[in-house]
Protein backbone atom coordinates (compact mmCIF):
# COMPACT_ATOMS: atom_id res chain seq x y z
CA UNK A 1 0.00 0.00 0.00
CA UNK A 2 1.25 3.76 -0.95
CA UNK A 3 0.67 5.70 2.69
CA UNK A 4 -1.75 8.48 2.86
CA UNK A 5 -0.20 12.30 2.39
CA UNK A 6 -1.24 15.21 4.50
CA UNK A 7 -3.84 17.28 3.42
CA UNK A 8 -4.24 20.80 4.07
CA UNK A 9 -3.57 21.61 7.91
CA UNK A 10 -5.49 18.70 9.45
CA UNK A 11 -6.78 15.89 6.97
CA UNK A 12 -4.73 13.18 5.64
CA UNK A 13 -5.73 11.66 2.03
CA UNK A 14 -4.87 8.07 1.04
CA UNK A 15 -3.12 7.98 -1.93
CA UNK A 16 -4.25 4.16 -2.44
CA UNK A 17 -8.52 4.11 -1.13
CA UNK A 18 -8.70 1.79 1.67
CA UNK A 19 -11.55 -0.72 1.28
CA UNK A 20 -14.56 -0.97 4.01
CA UNK A 21 -14.69 -4.62 3.35
CA UNK A 22 -18.21 -5.14 5.60
CA UNK A 23 -20.34 -3.56 8.16
CA UNK A 24 -22.55 -4.81 10.44
CA UNK A 25 -25.36 -3.08 12.93
CA UNK A 26 -27.15 -4.58 15.20
CA UNK A 27 -29.96 -2.07 17.20
CA UNK A 28 -32.66 -2.43 20.16
CA UNK A 29 -36.47 -2.61 19.77
CA UNK A 30 -36.73 1.13 19.74
CA UNK A 31 -34.69 1.75 16.68
CA UNK A 32 -35.90 -1.54 15.15
CA UNK A 33 -39.04 0.18 14.96
CA UNK A 34 -37.56 3.87 13.21
CA UNK A 35 -37.60 4.28 10.06
CA UNK A 36 -34.31 2.47 9.51
CA UNK A 37 -35.97 -0.40 11.51
CA UNK A 38 -35.79 -3.43 8.68
CA UNK A 39 -32.19 -1.91 7.44
CA UNK A 40 -30.24 -3.13 10.40
CA UNK A 41 -28.85 -6.53 10.89
CA UNK A 42 -30.65 -7.72 13.83
CA UNK A 43 -33.07 -5.96 16.36
CA UNK A 44 -33.19 -7.97 19.52
CA UNK A 45 -36.20 -7.69 21.76
CA UNK A 46 -34.56 -7.86 24.66
CA UNK A 47 -33.02 -4.84 26.12
CA UNK A 48 -30.89 -6.28 28.83
CA UNK A 49 -29.05 -9.12 25.57
CA UNK A 50 -29.44 -12.17 27.60
CA UNK A 51 -27.50 -10.55 30.24
CA UNK A 52 -28.26 -9.57 33.89
CA UNK A 53 -26.94 -6.10 33.59
CA UNK A 54 -27.23 -3.30 31.41
CA UNK A 55 -23.60 -3.06 31.06
CA UNK A 56 -22.83 -6.77 30.53
CA UNK A 57 -25.77 -5.92 27.42
CA UNK A 58 -23.94 -3.09 25.50
CA UNK A 59 -20.53 -5.34 25.68
CA UNK A 60 -22.83 -8.26 24.06
CA UNK A 61 -23.92 -5.92 21.71
CA UNK A 62 -20.78 -4.52 20.61
CA UNK A 63 -19.26 -8.29 21.03
CA UNK A 64 -21.88 -9.52 18.95
CA UNK A 65 -22.19 -6.39 16.39
CA UNK A 66 -18.08 -7.15 15.96
CA UNK A 67 -18.20 -10.51 15.45
CA UNK A 68 -21.23 -10.23 12.67
CA UNK A 69 -18.81 -7.33 10.62
CA UNK A 70 -15.54 -9.80 10.99
CA UNK A 71 -17.98 -12.97 9.19
CA UNK A 72 -20.05 -10.81 6.80
CA UNK A 73 -16.32 -10.06 5.39
CA UNK A 74 -15.59 -13.73 5.18
CA UNK A 75 -12.91 -13.17 7.77
CA UNK A 76 -12.77 -14.72 11.34
CA UNK A 77 -11.37 -13.40 14.48
CA UNK A 78 -7.21 -14.35 14.07
CA UNK A 79 -7.57 -12.61 11.06
CA UNK A 80 -7.83 -9.26 12.61
CA UNK A 81 -5.15 -7.37 12.88
CA UNK A 82 -6.38 -4.72 15.55
CA UNK A 83 -9.44 -3.35 16.62
CA UNK A 84 -10.13 0.48 17.47
CA UNK A 85 -13.29 0.47 19.48
CA UNK A 86 -14.99 2.56 21.78
CA UNK A 87 -18.52 3.72 23.99
CA UNK A 88 -19.84 6.13 25.99
CA UNK A 89 -19.31 4.52 29.39
CA UNK A 90 -16.56 5.42 31.96
CA UNK A 91 -12.86 4.09 30.98
CA UNK A 92 -15.05 2.12 28.12
CA UNK A 93 -16.19 -1.07 29.60
CA UNK A 94 -18.29 -1.84 27.24
CA UNK A 95 -15.77 -2.19 24.39
CA UNK A 96 -13.37 -3.66 26.72
CA UNK A 97 -15.27 -6.42 28.19
CA UNK A 98 -16.86 -6.70 24.77
CA UNK A 99 -13.53 -6.97 22.60
CA UNK A 100 -11.74 -9.43 25.30
CA UNK A 101 -13.97 -12.48 24.46
CA UNK A 102 -12.60 -12.24 20.52
CA UNK A 103 -8.77 -12.12 21.53
CA UNK A 104 -7.72 -9.53 19.01
CA UNK A 105 -5.57 -6.79 20.01
CA UNK A 106 -7.19 -4.03 20.96
CA UNK A 107 -7.58 0.21 21.11
CA UNK A 108 -9.58 1.69 23.24
CA UNK A 109 -11.35 4.54 22.13
CA UNK A 110 -13.34 7.65 24.20
CA UNK A 111 -14.40 10.57 21.89
CA UNK A 112 -17.94 10.54 23.15
CA UNK A 113 -20.23 10.11 20.16
CA UNK A 114 -17.78 10.83 17.62
CA UNK A 115 -16.35 7.49 18.26
CA UNK A 116 -17.02 5.76 15.50
CA UNK A 117 -15.67 9.07 12.96
CA UNK A 118 -12.32 8.04 15.21
CA UNK A 119 -12.43 4.62 15.14
CA UNK A 120 -12.63 4.57 11.11
CA UNK A 121 -9.56 7.58 11.05
CA UNK A 122 -7.35 5.86 13.21
CA UNK A 123 -8.27 2.28 11.27
CA UNK A 124 -7.49 4.01 8.19
CA UNK A 125 -4.57 5.46 8.95
CA UNK A 126 -3.06 1.83 9.71
CA UNK A 127 -4.51 -0.02 7.10
CA UNK A 128 -2.53 2.86 4.48
CA UNK A 129 0.40 2.53 6.21
CA UNK A 130 0.46 -1.15 5.62
CA UNK A 131 0.11 -1.83 9.25
CA UNK A 132 -2.97 -4.52 8.86
CA UNK A 133 -4.09 -5.99 5.86
CA UNK A 134 -7.59 -6.28 8.63
CA UNK A 135 -8.68 -4.03 11.07
CA UNK A 136 -11.88 -3.85 12.94
CA UNK A 137 -13.50 -0.92 14.26
CA UNK A 138 -16.67 -0.81 16.11
CA UNK A 139 -18.78 2.00 18.39
CA UNK A 140 -21.69 1.52 20.63
CA UNK A 141 -24.47 2.77 23.10
CA UNK A 142 -26.85 2.28 25.29
CA UNK A 143 -30.05 4.32 26.39
CA UNK A 144 -29.65 2.50 29.74
CA UNK A 145 -26.06 2.70 30.29
CA UNK A 146 -25.80 6.09 29.21
CA UNK A 147 -28.94 7.88 31.07
CA UNK A 148 -27.07 5.87 34.59
CA UNK A 149 -23.77 6.79 33.58
CA UNK A 150 -24.92 10.38 32.51
CA UNK A 151 -28.40 11.03 34.12
CA UNK A 152 -31.22 9.76 36.37
CA UNK A 153 -32.20 6.17 36.91
CA UNK A 154 -34.57 4.43 34.71
CA UNK A 155 -37.56 4.24 37.09
CA UNK A 156 -36.81 7.97 38.40
CA UNK A 157 -40.32 10.09 37.28
CA UNK A 158 -38.82 13.25 35.24
CA UNK A 159 -39.24 15.73 32.86
CA UNK A 160 -36.79 15.72 29.73
CA UNK A 161 -36.64 19.30 28.05
CA UNK A 162 -37.49 19.78 24.01
CA UNK A 163 -33.34 20.01 23.16
CA UNK A 164 -32.57 16.93 25.11
CA UNK A 165 -31.86 13.56 22.64
CA UNK A 166 -32.70 9.51 22.95
CA UNK A 167 -29.32 7.76 23.16
CA UNK A 168 -29.72 5.01 20.76
CA UNK A 169 -29.43 0.97 22.20
CA UNK A 170 -27.07 -0.25 18.76
CA UNK A 171 -23.66 -0.85 17.69
CA UNK A 172 -21.65 -0.65 14.21
CA UNK A 173 -18.74 -1.80 13.00
CA UNK A 174 -16.98 -2.16 10.08
CA UNK A 175 -13.50 -4.12 8.39
CA UNK A 176 -11.00 -1.92 6.70
CA UNK A 177 -8.67 -3.31 4.54
CA UNK A 178 -6.07 -3.48 2.04
CA UNK A 179 -7.93 -5.69 -0.41
CA UNK A 180 -11.52 -4.78 -2.04
CA UNK A 181 -14.56 -7.06 -0.39
CA UNK A 182 -15.19 -10.53 -1.80
CA UNK A 183 -17.42 -10.24 -4.56
CA UNK A 184 -20.66 -12.51 -4.35
CA UNK A 185 -19.76 -15.54 -6.94
CA UNK A 186 -17.40 -16.03 -4.03
CA UNK A 187 -17.49 -18.03 -1.55
CA UNK A 188 -17.52 -16.13 1.92
CA UNK A 189 -18.53 -13.28 -0.70
CA UNK A 190 -19.09 -9.59 1.36
CA UNK A 191 -22.47 -8.06 0.88
CA UNK A 192 -20.55 -4.76 0.97
CA UNK A 193 -19.97 -5.72 -2.99
CA UNK A 194 -22.76 -4.51 -4.77
CA UNK A 195 -21.00 -6.34 -8.40
CA UNK A 196 -18.15 -4.70 -8.99
CA UNK A 197 -18.75 -1.57 -6.81
CA UNK A 198 -17.87 -0.68 -3.30
CA UNK A 199 -17.26 1.36 -0.22
CA UNK A 200 -13.72 3.35 -0.06
CA UNK A 201 -12.20 5.74 2.66
CA UNK A 202 -10.21 8.17 0.71
CA UNK A 203 -9.47 10.71 3.24
CA UNK A 204 -9.85 11.98 7.10
CA UNK A 205 -9.79 15.21 8.78
CA UNK A 206 -9.10 14.88 12.19
CA UNK A 207 -11.68 17.10 14.47
CA UNK A 208 -10.14 19.70 17.03
CA UNK A 209 -11.95 20.06 20.54
CA UNK A 210 -14.40 23.18 19.71
CA UNK A 211 -15.37 25.33 23.26
CA UNK A 212 -18.39 27.66 22.83
CA UNK A 213 -18.80 27.68 26.50
CA UNK A 214 -21.87 26.27 26.50
CA UNK A 215 -22.93 24.49 29.64
CA UNK A 216 -26.57 22.80 28.80
CA UNK A 217 -25.61 18.90 28.84
CA UNK A 218 -29.30 18.49 27.99
CA UNK A 219 -28.62 20.38 24.60
CA UNK A 220 -26.13 18.33 23.14
CA UNK A 221 -27.05 19.85 19.91
CA UNK A 222 -25.77 23.30 20.61
CA UNK A 223 -22.68 21.75 22.45
CA UNK A 224 -21.56 19.79 19.37
CA UNK A 225 -22.72 21.97 16.10
CA UNK A 226 -20.33 24.22 16.39
CA UNK A 227 -17.37 21.49 15.97
CA UNK A 228 -19.21 19.77 12.98
CA UNK A 229 -19.13 23.17 11.40
CA UNK A 230 -15.49 23.27 12.07
CA UNK A 231 -14.74 20.22 10.94
CA UNK A 232 -16.79 20.34 8.06
CA UNK A 233 -15.14 23.82 6.80
CA UNK A 234 -11.73 22.39 7.62
CA UNK A 235 -12.61 19.38 5.12
CA UNK A 236 -13.95 21.75 2.64
CA UNK A 237 -10.98 23.67 2.60
CA UNK A 238 -8.04 21.23 3.47
CA UNK A 239 -9.45 18.69 0.44
CA UNK A 240 -10.35 22.19 -2.10
CA UNK A 241 -13.80 20.89 -2.40
CA UNK A 242 -17.06 22.84 -2.03
CA UNK A 243 -20.42 21.26 -0.67
CA UNK A 244 -21.20 20.52 -4.04
CA UNK A 245 -18.17 17.55 -4.39
CA UNK A 246 -20.40 15.89 -2.05
CA UNK A 247 -23.45 13.79 -2.54
CA UNK A 248 -24.07 13.74 1.04
CA UNK A 249 -22.85 14.78 4.14
CA UNK A 250 -23.83 12.72 7.31
CA UNK A 251 -23.51 14.40 10.64
CA UNK A 252 -23.97 12.01 14.01
CA UNK A 253 -26.21 13.23 16.75
CA UNK A 254 -26.84 17.10 16.07
CA UNK A 255 -30.39 16.36 16.12
CA UNK A 256 -32.99 18.83 15.29
CA UNK A 257 -31.71 21.81 16.68
CA UNK A 258 -28.19 21.26 16.53
CA UNK A 259 -28.75 20.68 12.52
CA UNK A 260 -30.31 24.38 12.64
CA UNK A 261 -27.63 25.38 14.39
CA UNK A 262 -24.36 23.78 11.97
CA UNK A 263 -26.53 25.44 8.77
CA UNK A 264 -26.74 28.84 9.91
CA UNK A 265 -23.01 28.46 11.16
CA UNK A 266 -21.89 27.53 7.87
CA UNK A 267 -23.65 29.91 5.99
CA UNK A 268 -21.83 32.94 8.13
CA UNK A 269 -18.87 31.52 6.71
CA UNK A 270 -20.57 31.26 3.34
CA UNK A 271 -20.83 27.61 3.20
CA UNK A 272 -24.20 26.22 2.18
CA UNK A 273 -24.87 23.10 3.10
CA UNK A 274 -28.66 22.81 3.06
CA UNK A 275 -29.39 20.47 0.26
CA UNK A 276 -26.79 17.69 1.16
CA UNK A 277 -26.89 17.72 4.65
CA UNK A 278 -28.59 14.63 7.23
CA UNK A 279 -28.28 13.74 10.56
CA UNK A 280 -27.95 10.24 11.60
CA UNK A 281 -29.69 11.24 14.81
CA UNK A 282 -32.60 12.48 12.61
CA UNK A 283 -32.69 9.69 10.55
CA UNK A 284 -32.79 6.87 12.95
CA UNK A 285 -36.28 7.67 14.61
CA UNK A 286 -39.20 9.22 13.86
CA UNK A 287 -39.32 12.11 16.22
CA UNK A 288 -43.03 12.68 15.97
CA UNK A 289 -44.30 9.52 16.87
CA UNK A 290 -41.70 7.75 19.02
CA UNK A 291 -41.10 10.81 21.61
CA UNK A 292 -37.53 11.13 20.79
CA UNK A 293 -37.36 15.37 21.03
CA UNK A 294 -34.73 16.50 19.13
CA UNK A 295 -33.25 13.07 17.77
CA UNK A 296 -31.23 9.89 18.07
CA UNK A 297 -27.44 10.34 19.95
CA UNK A 298 -24.91 7.66 21.13
CA UNK A 299 -21.46 6.47 19.35
CA UNK A 300 -24.18 3.50 18.57
CA UNK A 301 -26.01 5.73 16.40
CA UNK A 302 -23.96 7.26 13.48
CA UNK A 303 -22.16 3.99 13.93
CA UNK A 304 -25.47 1.54 13.06
CA UNK A 305 -27.08 4.22 11.16
CA UNK A 306 -23.74 4.50 9.11
CA UNK A 307 -23.48 0.62 8.74
CA UNK A 308 -27.32 -0.31 7.69
CA UNK A 309 -28.40 2.88 6.05
CA UNK A 310 -25.87 4.28 4.06
CA UNK A 311 -22.02 2.02 3.27
CA UNK A 312 -24.57 -0.20 1.34
CA UNK A 313 -26.19 2.67 -0.45
CA UNK A 314 -22.50 4.06 -1.28
CA UNK A 315 -21.17 0.69 -2.66
CA UNK A 316 -24.51 0.31 -4.52
CA UNK A 317 -23.56 3.79 -6.15
CA UNK A 318 -26.48 5.71 -5.24
CA UNK A 319 -23.77 8.45 -3.35
CA UNK A 320 -20.23 8.63 -5.14
CA UNK A 321 -19.01 10.61 -2.29
CA UNK A 322 -20.05 11.57 1.04
CA UNK A 323 -18.53 12.97 4.03
CA UNK A 324 -19.35 11.19 7.33
CA UNK A 325 -18.97 13.87 10.86
CA UNK A 326 -19.82 12.13 13.72
CA UNK A 327 -19.89 14.36 16.72
CA UNK A 328 -19.53 14.09 20.38
CA UNK A 329 -20.11 16.12 23.53
CA UNK A 330 -17.27 15.80 25.51
CA UNK A 331 -18.43 16.10 29.28
CA UNK A 332 -18.20 13.73 32.28
CA UNK A 333 -21.04 14.02 35.24
CA UNK A 334 -17.60 15.48 36.74
CA UNK A 335 -16.79 18.33 34.60
CA UNK A 336 -20.38 19.41 34.75
CA UNK A 337 -20.63 19.40 37.87
CA UNK A 338 -18.07 21.71 38.83
CA UNK A 339 -19.40 23.95 35.81
CA UNK A 340 -17.36 23.53 33.26
CA UNK A 341 -18.74 24.01 29.98
CA UNK A 342 -19.15 21.02 27.22
CA UNK A 343 -16.26 21.43 24.70
CA UNK A 344 -17.62 19.11 20.89
CA UNK A 345 -15.70 17.52 18.60
CA UNK A 346 -16.32 16.17 15.39
CA UNK A 347 -13.98 13.91 12.95
CA UNK A 348 -14.68 13.18 9.24
CA UNK A 349 -14.41 10.50 6.96
CA UNK A 350 -15.11 10.83 3.24
CA UNK A 351 -16.39 7.74 1.60
CA UNK A 352 -16.23 7.22 -1.94
CA UNK A 353 -18.05 4.38 -4.39
CA UNK A 354 -15.70 2.49 -6.29
CA UNK A 355 -15.80 0.89 -9.31
CA UNK A 356 -13.36 -2.37 -9.38
CA UNK B 1 -8.73 32.09 30.19
CA UNK B 2 -11.18 33.19 27.29
CA UNK B 3 -10.80 37.36 26.69
CA UNK B 4 -13.27 39.39 26.45
CA UNK B 5 -14.03 39.39 23.08
CA UNK B 6 -14.68 35.34 23.55
CA UNK B 7 -16.69 36.06 26.02
CA UNK B 8 -19.24 37.89 24.34
CA UNK B 9 -19.40 35.59 21.44
CA UNK B 10 -19.98 33.05 23.84
CA UNK B 11 -22.66 34.97 25.17
CA UNK B 12 -23.88 35.81 22.47
CA UNK B 13 -23.59 31.97 20.70
CA UNK B 14 -25.86 31.10 24.31
CA UNK B 15 -28.60 33.74 23.52
CA UNK B 16 -28.91 32.59 19.95
CA UNK B 17 -29.08 28.82 21.14
CA UNK B 18 -31.84 29.46 23.50
CA UNK B 19 -33.55 32.05 20.38
CA UNK B 20 -34.10 28.65 18.32
CA UNK B 21 -34.35 25.55 21.37
CA UNK B 22 -38.21 24.99 21.66
CA UNK B 23 -39.53 24.10 25.40
CA UNK B 24 -42.08 22.84 27.05
CA UNK B 25 -45.35 25.31 27.41
CA UNK B 26 -45.57 26.49 30.71
CA UNK B 27 -49.02 26.70 30.94
CA UNK B 28 -49.43 23.75 30.22
CA UNK B 29 -46.95 21.78 32.23
CA UNK B 30 -48.09 23.99 35.05
CA UNK B 31 -52.14 22.83 35.00
CA UNK B 32 -50.75 19.32 34.60
CA UNK B 33 -48.53 19.74 37.73
CA UNK B 34 -51.84 21.44 39.44
CA UNK B 35 -53.94 17.99 38.48
CA UNK B 36 -51.39 15.62 39.41
CA UNK B 37 -50.13 17.06 42.50
CA UNK B 38 -53.98 17.75 43.37
CA UNK B 39 -54.80 14.32 42.62
CA UNK B 40 -52.09 12.44 44.82
CA UNK B 41 -52.83 15.13 47.97
CA UNK B 42 -56.76 14.14 47.54
CA UNK B 43 -55.76 10.63 47.55
CA UNK B 44 -53.70 11.57 51.13
CA UNK B 45 -56.60 13.93 52.10
CA UNK B 46 -59.01 10.38 51.27
CA UNK B 47 -56.34 8.06 53.51
CA UNK B 48 -56.78 10.35 56.28
CA UNK B 49 -59.91 10.53 56.49
CA UNK B 50 -61.03 6.95 55.88
CA UNK B 51 -58.01 6.17 58.77
CA UNK B 52 -59.59 8.95 61.15
CA UNK B 53 -63.05 6.96 60.63
CA UNK B 54 -61.63 3.97 61.51
CA UNK B 55 -61.15 5.61 64.69
CA UNK B 56 -57.18 6.32 64.02
CA UNK B 57 -56.32 9.60 65.95
CA UNK B 58 -54.81 12.93 63.83
CA UNK B 59 -51.00 11.40 64.39
CA UNK B 60 -51.97 7.68 63.58
CA UNK B 61 -53.91 8.27 60.83
CA UNK B 62 -50.88 10.85 59.56
CA UNK B 63 -48.85 7.86 59.76
CA UNK B 64 -51.25 5.48 57.71
CA UNK B 65 -50.97 8.25 54.97
CA UNK B 66 -47.45 8.78 54.47
CA UNK B 67 -47.05 5.02 54.81
CA UNK B 68 -49.58 3.93 52.06
CA UNK B 69 -48.63 6.68 49.61
CA UNK B 70 -45.09 5.85 50.20
CA UNK B 71 -45.91 2.23 48.93
CA UNK B 72 -47.85 2.64 46.48
CA UNK B 73 -45.50 5.35 44.92
CA UNK B 74 -42.42 2.19 45.36
CA UNK B 75 -44.81 -0.40 43.43
CA UNK B 76 -45.57 2.24 40.60
CA UNK B 77 -41.76 2.97 40.47
CA UNK B 78 -41.35 -1.02 40.26
CA UNK B 79 -44.11 -1.68 37.90
CA UNK B 80 -42.38 1.44 35.62
CA UNK B 81 -45.83 3.37 35.84
CA UNK B 82 -44.04 6.52 38.31
CA UNK B 83 -41.77 7.66 35.28
CA UNK B 84 -44.57 8.02 32.94
CA UNK B 85 -46.67 9.91 35.94
CA UNK B 86 -43.32 11.90 36.52
CA UNK B 87 -43.13 12.68 32.76
CA UNK B 88 -46.47 13.88 32.27
CA UNK B 89 -47.52 15.78 36.19
CA UNK B 90 -43.67 16.99 36.24
CA UNK B 91 -43.25 18.98 39.70
CA UNK B 92 -46.82 17.75 40.26
CA UNK B 93 -45.29 14.16 40.93
CA UNK B 94 -42.27 15.47 41.84
CA UNK B 95 -42.81 17.33 45.19
CA UNK B 96 -45.15 15.17 47.00
CA UNK B 97 -43.97 12.74 49.64
CA UNK B 98 -44.42 10.12 45.98
CA UNK B 99 -41.64 11.70 44.33
CA UNK B 100 -39.32 11.26 47.21
CA UNK B 101 -40.04 7.52 47.50
CA UNK B 102 -39.82 7.40 43.58
CA UNK B 103 -36.17 9.00 43.98
CA UNK B 104 -34.96 6.27 46.46
CA UNK B 105 -36.72 3.50 44.76
CA UNK B 106 -35.78 4.00 41.00
CA UNK B 107 -32.05 4.46 42.83
CA UNK B 108 -32.32 1.62 44.63
CA UNK B 109 -33.20 -1.08 41.40
CA UNK B 110 -30.96 0.69 39.15
CA UNK B 111 -28.23 0.03 41.13
CA UNK B 112 -28.69 -3.36 43.04
CA UNK B 113 -27.01 -4.79 40.84
CA UNK B 114 -23.33 -3.29 41.79
CA UNK B 115 -24.06 -5.10 45.11
CA UNK B 116 -25.92 -4.64 48.57
CA UNK B 117 -23.30 -2.08 49.97
CA UNK B 118 -21.80 -0.70 47.65
CA UNK B 119 -24.80 -0.54 45.05
CA UNK B 120 -27.85 -0.42 47.03
CA UNK B 121 -26.31 1.15 50.62
CA UNK B 122 -23.72 3.88 48.65
CA UNK B 123 -26.09 5.30 45.88
CA UNK B 124 -30.07 4.45 47.45
CA UNK B 125 -29.96 8.14 48.27
CA UNK B 126 -27.60 9.66 45.16
CA UNK B 127 -31.31 12.11 44.29
CA UNK B 128 -32.95 12.17 47.63
CA UNK B 129 -29.63 13.11 49.40
CA UNK B 130 -29.55 16.52 49.16
CA UNK B 131 -33.10 16.86 50.19
CA UNK B 132 -32.55 14.93 53.25
CA UNK B 133 -29.32 16.98 54.05
CA UNK B 134 -30.65 20.52 53.09
CA UNK B 135 -34.14 19.56 54.67
CA UNK B 136 -32.55 18.10 58.38
CA UNK B 137 -30.17 21.73 58.41
CA UNK B 138 -32.95 23.83 57.95
CA UNK B 139 -34.60 22.27 59.88
CA UNK B 140 -32.51 22.75 62.71
CA UNK B 141 -32.04 26.51 61.50
CA UNK B 142 -35.73 27.09 61.52
CA UNK B 143 -35.36 25.71 65.19
CA UNK B 144 -32.73 27.86 66.30
CA UNK B 145 -34.59 30.81 65.23
CA UNK B 146 -37.71 29.24 67.14
CA UNK B 147 -35.62 28.74 70.30
CA UNK B 148 -34.48 32.42 70.19
CA UNK B 149 -38.13 34.05 69.89
CA UNK B 150 -39.07 31.72 72.65
CA UNK B 151 -36.31 33.27 75.12
CA UNK B 152 -37.03 36.52 73.78
CA UNK B 153 -40.71 35.98 74.53
CA UNK B 154 -42.49 36.47 71.26
CA UNK B 155 -43.45 33.10 71.26
CA UNK B 156 -45.26 31.53 74.25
Amino acid sequence: MKPGIPAGTASIEFLQPVYIESAASITGQKEGQGPLGNLFDMVSEDPLFGTKTWEAAESTLQKETASLAIGKAGLTAPDIRMVFAGDLLAQTIASSFGIAEMDIPYYGLYGACSTMGEALSLGAMTVAAGYGEHVLCAASSHFATAEKEFRFPLGYGNQRPLSSTWTVTGSGACVLGSKPPVPEDQKHASPMRYKNGCAVITGITIGKLVDFGFKDSLNMGGCMAPAACSTIAQNLSDFGRTPKDYDAVFTGDLGMIGQQILLDLLSEKNIDLHSVHQDCGLMIYDNETQDTHSGGSGCGCSASVLAAAILPEISRGTWKRILFVPTGAMLSKVSYNEGESVPGIAHAVVIEHSEI
Amino acid sequence: MPTSEQLKKQKQYQQYVKRITPSHSLPLNMTKAFFTGGLICTLGQWILNAAASLGADKETAGSWCSLLLILLSVILTGLNIYPEIGKFGGAGALVPITGFANSVAASAIEFQTEGQVFGIGCKIFTIAGPVILYGILSSWGLGIVYYILKLMGVIL
